[in-house]
């Protein structure tokens, strides 16, 4: 009872947002147009309390698999940028249905008819996310990520007048479906091989017993269900349909917060057999990398639609992300204390190298670039005139940013940062993030692998060159698009705006705490063995000479 | 903390454009006007070069290593730092870059005919991602300027070229960005092995990673030049990775071109030297001979292109991957006394001033006549004299008549190529080299013949030309040039003279014992046995090896030392030790096999 107690503690952010969310269902549904215009500074409220209340609260528990701190820094990613994409989602006011066609009018954007549930559906999802980063159990683990989960399934559904809209909640939710079940298999495998739920007892059943093949199964079933929430190969076909489908500024709630949550997860997931990888979870996760980040880029160069091509992006980030969850906390505490015992003292105080941190480094890096570009595309609307349209007027092609430069040249300055820390072009935080990765998966005792992974890294930054840069090209040398229009939402502008502020500060003097934060909360992550191939330089160079 | 004051001018030289090109984009109404933003930038860009001439009077000549340098913690957490530092190499390339950046703007007032705020907000941040290129000691600073080059570059050319603008600016940009990722990954691999050898330390200081590169095997160097070859060798270009120069060249406005040719390409040979070379020897010694063979394709491939050109601006673009074979050949030379490797930095310089100064003219020519077509031109030299003048001069130049600047620069390389120990480089490839200046005499003489004399032939005054030409273009005035051209060119003309007849100014600070060349040079020139006599394969390697060490420079002598001075005592032993199998005619398992046996000996 004591534990559920003082487990309890831990959890007032995530009970301040679940209070946030009940009190945005009040006002919002509240028949006072007043009360209903408030709710969502109501969650806004609510988020930057739990914020605080993350930042005030003394994160001493010591978690089962060693990221101590990672919690912690996941749920100030989530309430950050979360605070960003409600900007994004609140920013149409309510006087923007009389500029509309008499139709259009009568549809239901997040933004131009206030509705509560939006609101409340928003926070639960970002608590889930949070609870995700607090996972302790298998079972809890499960729950946290259906709670990121099921709330997006209405969001998409409800928040567009399309038919498109419906079509992407409904294959959203069945996949959606379909993905929990194969990683509840993989969870009940870890729980049949070790005969718990709970990560510390998991722990001490793989120390004490080895990794079984059960175990090792489980993990892989874990993995590839897990891999519908970051959107990677090969239960990513649902990306483009539902980014597609759904309104821009839950689009880019899709994008990130899953994403975290997903990633979150596969950390704690791998961290229940630890680093080095079994080789059968390696070959997957390796594999599913580089597919992930081919087959995503290279879909994304053959994509019309704007919001199609970021959500292959967004798959073909996720590749990337990959790399740092091979990688591991490469010189973790573990190795610290081998290396000691032979005498040897490794600086294990930089981020650089361990693949954790990468991955914590990169995910807001990512989230904000992506925000940042969503963001541009929520701004625009296009007037179709009376040809009814199944796209509505969100700005969807590349048509409609075209010559963007000309007319507003400040978002397409924000565009451009957006698109080029996409690519990873120094010194924005995709190209910091990418060094992490990079140098993280190289340091990685693999071996060829990991230049392989080195080299797929950087060809694939090549590749997706090529698609964020048609991007630019549109938006700075293209025509102008006469039936762009800017929508008067000061405030998703502004969110878009500071998305791409920041994505230039973590590339710059933000990258320090921000990594070495990153660095702090993965650092002692499961070693299990010390990397037979790290030690003496000489020898490695014997090794490798012909 | 700096000491001196040039210390603290140096970071300036790389934010100061930065600051004005973001004064360019305030909402001040006088700046939307053509002539107050192009009079704005020729000031900002007046006031870098001033900087750099002020930091140039602070350097010590006597001593050119690297000085001046200051570190400032930028991410401890990852090993960066915001460091940085000038030596006899780089503050040249410093100087040519703010040099020719007033130039450009000078003489870009013409051609840009739309928003030239943000034609020049573009130039002022090439300008200070060249110079953060040039002034990095620490290799991520350095690798984050050169890649952003490519974003002022692609804007440059992709907003203001001309009629086949996109095509050039995403071939250029996807290529250059495509070689430049390869060798990021370069990067992080000798990070990541300097990490491995101090203990989980990782730095991204250059001078503090040249240390990797004797624990690195003879295959990891292969891989990392090759990595590295993949940035540089596209951006030099190199011949067959030039396809991308001739398409951005023709299409980019004047300035873009001049800023191209004059110093985007220099990044290349630059990179190879700073990075490639010391942090992969071996490799660098064993790759010699291919990269000069392709180097001489180069010369002599474009060189025939260049011949049957008709679009001038195309003539000189090809022209250029021609000339820049010349940097690559004297690069890898490797001779004992530095010649190459001095002459290709000379001529690097050399190149940025005579071919800047070509495509300033023909971007004059296209000012007024709309065509650069030499079919549709020709016989300017009495309608426009002084023109002709300039234009003349700067062919002479690029030809490499002695007196000019263009010659030194060829000759050392081809002298440096001639003298290469057997095996890297050789006589055979300085005579196919000899051949491209014959064949660029042929070409550019040919240009010249076209354009300059002849039959008087052009197809009248643009009306743009008219409409916004500035006072005294009449042409019967002046010579055919107004007076902002006659600025915009004198310059350079002056520059072109001066290093032709004073190139001990440049080569004094890179030659020497201790000079900058013989430094980076130094690991690689290690490895190579030379020797007096032609008669390499007679030769006791080892036992020659020490009385030729005049070249070399400290980190070089320090690494080998100890074995030289054992082996010297077995050799001793042995006065009639008879050849090694080390000297084998093939340089390449000779180089490799020395490296071996330094390992080896280690």
């Amino acid at each position: 009872m004591e534990t559920l107690l003082a487990k309890l503690g831990t959890l007032w952010p995530e009970i301040v947002l679940l209070m946030g969310a009940v009190s945005c269902l009040a006002t919002g549904l509240n028949h006072s147009p007043f009360a209903r215009r408030l709710t969502p500074a109501v969650a806004a409220a609510s988020m930057l309390v739990a914020a605080l209340l993350v930042l005030i609260i003394p994160d001493d528990t010591v978690h089962p698999l060693g990221l101590d701190g990672m919690g912690w820094f996941v749920k100030l990613a989530v309430l950050g940028v979360g605070l960003l994409l409600l900007a994004l989602a609140a920013g149409v006011p309510d006087a923007l249905m009389q500029q509309r066609r008499t139709d259009a009018a009568v549809t239901f954007d997040a933004g131009t008819s206030i509705k509560g549930e939006f609101y409340a559906f928003f926070l639960l999802s970002a608590t889930g996310a949070m609870l995700t980063a607090g996972a302790t159990d298998l079972v809890w683990l499960f729950l946290a990520l259906e709670l990121v989960s099921l709330p997006t399934y209405v969001m998409i559904a409800t928040t567009r007048d399309t038919a498109i809209a419906q079509e992407s909640a409904i294959k959203y939710f069945f996949l959606g479906a379909m993905s929990a079940a194969v990683f509840l298999y993989g969870f009940a495998l870890i729980y049949g091989a070790t005969g718990f739920t709970d990560f510390e007892n998991i722990r001490a059943a793989v120390e004490a017993d080895g990794v079984n093949p059960l175990l090792i199964v489980g993990v892989m079933m874990s993995v590839l269900g897990l891999c519908f929430k970051v959107a990677a190969v090969p239960m990513h076909v649902y990306a483009a349909d539902v980014y597609q489908g759904a309104a821009t500024p839950v689009t880019a709630f899709l994008a990130y917060v899953p994403k975290v949550a997903g990633f979150v997860a596969l950390m704690l997931v791998l961290s229940l057999v630890g680093w080095p990888l079994p080789t059968p979870v390696l070959a997957l996760l390796a594999v599913v990398a580089v597919l992930t980040m081919t087959l995503g880029n290279l879909l994304a160069c053959v994509q019309g639609n704007l919001k199609r091509v970021l959500a292959y992006s967004s798959i073909a980030q996720s590749g990337y992300l990959m790399l740092g969850l091979i990688a591991g906390p490469a010189l973790g505490a573990d190795v610290e204390a081998v290396l000691t015992l032979f005498g040897g003292s490794r600086d294990v105080s930089q981020p650089i190298g361990n693949g954790l941190a990468a991955v914590l480094f990169y995910l807001p890096a990512y989230g904000l670039a992506t925000i940042a570009g969503f963001g541009v595309l929520g701004v625009l609307w296009v007037d179709r005139g009376e040809n009814p349209d199944p796209l509505d007027d969100e700005a969807q092609t590349f048509d409609s940013i075209s010559g963007l430069w000309h007319r507003h040249p400040f978002l397409a300055g924000v565009l451009l940062v957006s698109m080029l820390s996409l690519v990873g072009i120094p010194p924005l935080a995709g190209f910091m993030g990418k060094v992490l990765l990079g140098s993280s998966i190289v340091s990685a005792p693999l071996q060829t692998l990991s230049y392989v992974l080195l080299i797929a890294l950087v060809i694939n930054s090549a590749i997706s060159a090529a698609y964020y840069l048609r991007i630019i090209i549109v938006a700075f040398f293209g025509r102008d698009a006469e039936a762009t229009h800017v929508r008067p939402t000061p405030l998703r502008f502004a969110a878009a705006a500071v998305a791409a502020v920041i994505a230039f500060a973590l590339g710059g003097h933000l990258a320090t705490p921000v990594a070495q934060s990153a660095h702090e909360a993965t650092r002692h992550g499961v070693v299990k063995a010390p990397p037979s191939e790290l030690p003496e330089p000489d020898t490695a160079v014997a090794d490798a000479a012909p | 903390m700096p000491d001196n004051i040039a210390q603290l001018i140096i970071p300036l030289q790389l934010f100061l454009p930065v600051l004005f090109a973001f004064g360019l984009l305030l909402p001040i109404p006088a700046l939307k006007r053509r002539r107050v933003a192009w009079g704005y930038s020729a000031v900002t860009s007046s006031l870098s070069f001033g900087m750099s001439l002020f930091v140039a009077s602070q350097f010590d000549w006597s001593n050119p290593g690297l000085q001046l340098q200051a570190e400032f913690v930028w991410m401890p957490a990852m090993g960066l730092e915001f460091s940085y530092g000038l030596d006899g190499i780089s503050i040249w390339l410093v100087l040519l870059t703010t040099f020719l950046m007033p130039v450009v703007v000078l003489g870009s007032l013409i051609e840009v005919d739309h928003d030239m705020r943000t034609f020049h907000f573009w130039l002022h941040i090439l300008e200070a991602a060249l110079i953060g290129t040039f002034i990095a000691t620490d290799v991520m600073m350095f690798y984050a300027c050169f890649e952003f080059t490519l974003i002022p570059l692609f804007f440059l050319i992709g907003l203001f070229g001309h009629a086949n603008k996109l095509k050039a600016a995403m071939t250029f940009f996807y290529y250059t960005f495509t070689g430049s990722v390869l060798t990021m990954a370069g990067v992080i691999y000798v990070a990541w092995r300097y990490s491995q050898i101090h203990d989980g330390e990782w730095t991204f200081n250059i001078v503090k990673l040249y240390s990797v590169a004797e624990h690195l095997s003879f295959t990891e160097q292969c891989w990392i030049m090759g990595a590295m070859l993949a940035g540089f060798a596209v951006k030099t270009p190199m011949f067959p990775f030039h396809t991308w120069l001739p398409l951005a060249h023709t299409e980019a406005p004047t300035a873009g071109s001049v800023d191209l040719a004059g110093l985007v390409l220099k990044l290349g040979p630059y990179g190879l030297l700073r990075l490639a070379i010391p942090m992969a020897p071996d490799a660098a010694v064993a790759f010699a001979p291919y990269l000069g063979a392709f180097a001489c394709v180069g010369i002599v491939y474009a060189a025939l292109i260049c011949w049957v050109q008709s679009d001038a601006k195309k003539l000189v673009a090809y022209s250029s991957v021609s000339h820049m074979g010349f940097c690559i050949i004297g690069l890898f030379a490797f001779d004992s006394e530095n010649i190459g490797a001095s002459g290709a930095m000379l001529y690097m310089l050399s190149h940025g001033l005579a071919t800047g100064g070509l495509f300033l003219c023909i971007g004059m020519l296209y000012d007024r006549f709309e065509t650069r077509d030499l079919r549709k031109l020709g016989g300017l030299a009495t309608e426009m004299p002084l023109f002709s003048f300039f234009f003349v001069l700067f062919i002479l130049a690029s030809v490499g008549l002695p007196g000019l600047n263009g010659f030194v620069g060829e000759f050392l390389t081809m002298l440096g190529t001639f003298n290469s120990p057997d095996g890297v480089l050789g006589p055979a490839f300085a005579i196919v080299a000899a051949t491209g200046v014959v064949l660029s005499a042929i070409y550019l003489l040919f240009l010249t013949g076209k354009l300059i004399w002849g039959q008087e032939k052009h197809p009248g005054y643009s009306r743009k030309y008219n409409i916004i030409a500035e006072h005294g273009v009449d042409p019967s005035h002046l010579h055919g040039l107004s007076r902002r051209e006659i600025a915009t060119l004198a310059p350079l003309a002056v520059m072109c003279v001066v290093l032709g007849v004073f190139p001990q100014l440049v080569l004094q600070s890179l030659e020497g014992d201790d000079g900058p060349v013989a430094t980076l040079l130094g690991p690689a020139k290690a490895l190579i046995e030379y020797d007096e006599d032609d008669d390499a394969s007679q030769e006791d390697v080892i036992a020659e090896r020490p009385s030729h060490q005049e070249g070399l420079g400290e980190g070089a002598s320090s690494v080998d030392y100890g074995l030289d001075a054992e082996i010297l005592e077995l050799n001793a032993e042995h006065p009639l030790r008879p050849a090694t199998p080390a000297t084998s005619p093939d340089g390449v398992g000779s180089a490799h096999s020395v490296a071996l046996t330094k390992a080896g000996g280690r």
